[in-house]
């Protein structure tokens, strides 16, 4: 019976939608919510990630929440609509606001808050001025939005089991942050990227460039059908989804570390490097110059002279 | 001398006093003179004298409009005069009205200097005037500001990557960055590698917090005459990074001498021979 009412949510929760609030199973027990290509605003209410959820035969993962508590509710309400099971867990796949501020949404399911073993450490540092910004930059709706620290951490790997559904979950060296998780479904062989992977929307190196380049080096030969990116449509072509990320990186590792060499200063660099990648991406004006910045700070301390 | 680095460092430790009775002020006064934080750091700096405003003659201070990355907010100090022994700007404070501790930097330098130019990064905690007043020898004092945004919603003034900063504490870089020529003055950059943190990211709520370690003190030296010296905070960036001039009459060694929070110096040097550009820690 389970089975059978399984299947057929599978097959009419296809593209769900709760007041304006799409979820696509993209697989099987898979649930994405695209976020919009846009910087958080009053209008869209910090739903610019994607976010969504796997079920399983026991229990329901909900992996990352949205940018407030509004979207985290969305996000919810589209869970009860695909099934009856319980949450059990709330993954969040690193600290960024647009990821974790629809966390309280769940308080009242009791479900284990999951993380990156230096998540709790991040939300520490950062909560505070996220949620003044939250409140500042999104005004009013977004009130009742917490910090909500996980308790159950990922150093290296571990396995969730939703009831003949498992999930491993990987916690990364620092990359797009230092504490970037991704979630694997055996089952569909579905990876959760989350911000590891940005498609269209420009990457945000906020952990360390080199580190991500790395990282970016041993995704090809992970073997999977699906994918999920944080940012950009779900399910694009696999490994080729990664070539744009990682040309935009190296270009910002190699035109960075000539602007060091030549003795640019970082505001002469902010303003010279990566020009040339303008046109591929959406809103690179709100986030190229502050990858510069970053990668400055990171390369100017390679001994290179 | 000795009383007057005790005096900066009370207010330096005051001004964090005076914020924490305002710890959420509203959004940002447009107007720059009503600032209630500059008043009172006006007051406990500056008392009753005049600071003439704008004072672009003497001092301009460089910051973009919207802070790209909270954590790493390029501010550029730039003297319209060359230090001479006669007229030289003696004192050098930056002031970020909004930060947990307004006062970010109190800047001492000599003729020596010759250019009484400084870079550095600072984290912005919230939309905030930035502020450079600069003190002449004779004791007048001239302001130039800009009112800086941070932007983006990952942006945060907390460091990137927590682990890496702390193994590196104390690693020192010094660069030139042109060819040395004597008599003239020559940019030079101090790197401090030092998570610089404020301690303010205590949460009672998790088993993780970070106790402040920061950069409290630099004197940088050339042939052992004082060239630049900061009272400074956790306002300044992770890495502490400070471009600045000095004159070399003869060959010799640019030195610093970093002090943290902990008390703990670090020490660097740099051979300085005309036509050579080096880098050295």
């Amino acid at each position: 019976m389970r089975i059978l009412l399984f299947l057929f949510l599978a097959f009419t929760a296809g593209s769900a939608s709760a007041s304006g609030f799409a979820v696509n199973e993209i697989a099987p027990g898979i649930y994405v919510h695209s976020g919009a290509q846009e910087e958080s605003s009053p209008q869209n209410l910090g739903d610019i990630a994607n976010i969504g959820f796997i079920i399983g035969e026991k229990c329901v993962a909900v992996i990352d929440t949205g940018g407030s508590i509004v979207i985290g509710r969305k996000l919810r309400q589209a869970v009860v609509k695909a099934t009856r099971l319980p949450i059990c867990y709330v993954i969040n796949t690193h600290v960024h606001p647009d990821h974790i501020f629809g966390n309280a949404a769940f308080k009242d399911d009791n479900p284990v808050f999951v993380g990156h073993d230096k998540l709790p450490a991040a939300m520490a540092a950062r909560g505070g001025n996220y949620l003044n910004a939250l409140k500042r930059d999104l005004g009013p709706a977004t009130q009742g939005s917490e910090i909500i620290i996980p308790t159950l951490t990922v150093k290296d790997v571990l396995e969730l089991d939703l009831g003949g559904r498992r999930l491993t979950l990987k916690a990364w060296r620092t990359a797009h942050t230092d504490n970037d998780l991704t979630v694997f479904d055996e089952k569909t062989q579905t990876l959760w990227l989350s911000d590891l992977l940005f498609t269209e929307h420009i990457p945000v190196v906020d952990g360390s460039l080199k580190g991500w380049l790395s990282v970016l080096k041993e995704f090809p030969g992970i073997k999977a059908h699906h994918i999920i990116p944080g940012h950009g449509q779900p399910d694009p072509p696999w490994p080729q989804a990664l070539q744009a990320e990682s040309d935009y990186l190296n270009v910002l590792l190699s035109e960075v570390r000539e602007a060091i060499k030549h003795r640019q200063s970082l505001q002469q660099a902010v303003s010279t490097v990566g020009l040339s990648q303008r046109d591929r991406w959406l809103l690179f004006d709100a986030f190229h110059r502050r990858n510069v910045t970053a990668a400055y700070a990171e390369l100017e301390w390679e001994d290179n002279d | 001398m000795k009383s007057f680095i005790l005096s900066t460092r009370l207010a330096l430790a005051l001004s964090a006093i005076l914020y924490a009775t305002h710890p959420l002020a509203a959004d940002p006064d447009p107007d720059p003179a009503k600032s209630e934080i500059w008043n009172k750091v006006k007051n406990l700096l500056f008392e009753e004298r005049v600071i003439i405003t704008p004072g672009n003659d003497i001092i301009t201070l460089d910051a973009p409009v919207r802070a790209e990355d909270a954590a790493t907010v390029p501010i550029s100090i730039k003297a319209q005069i060359p230090q001479s022994s006669q007229k030289y700007v003696q004192t050098i404070y930056l002031v970020i009205d909004k930060n947990p501790s307004p006062i970010a930097a109190v800047f001492h330098l000599t003729p020596d200097s010759g250019r009484a130019d400084i870079d550095t990064r600072v984290r912005i905690e919230e939309y905030s005037y930035v502020r450079a007043i600069a003190e002449m020898n004779d004791g007048q004092l001239y302001m130039a500001m800009r009112y800086v945004k941070a932007s983006g919603g990952c942006s945060a003034p907390a460091g990137k990557d927590q682990e890496a900063a702390l193994a590196r504490l104390g690693k020192m870089k010094f660069r030139l960055e042109n060819e040395v020529a004597l008599n003239r003055p020559n940019l030079a950059q101090l790197m401090i590698s030092h998570p610089n943190n404020s301690g303010l990211q205590m949460d009672q709520l998790t088993r993780h917090y970070t106790p402040a370690r920061f950069v409290k003190r630099i004197d940088v030296s050339y042939s052992d005459k004082l060239i630049l010296s900061a009272d400074v905070d956790f306002s300044i960036s992770e890495n502490p990074n400070f471009r600045f001039y000095f004159i070399p009459r003869e060959p010799g060694d640019l030195k610093a001498e970093v002090i943290d929070s902990s008390d703990l110096k670090f020490n660097s040097y740099i051979r300085v021979e005309p036509g050579k550009t080096a880098a050295g820690s």
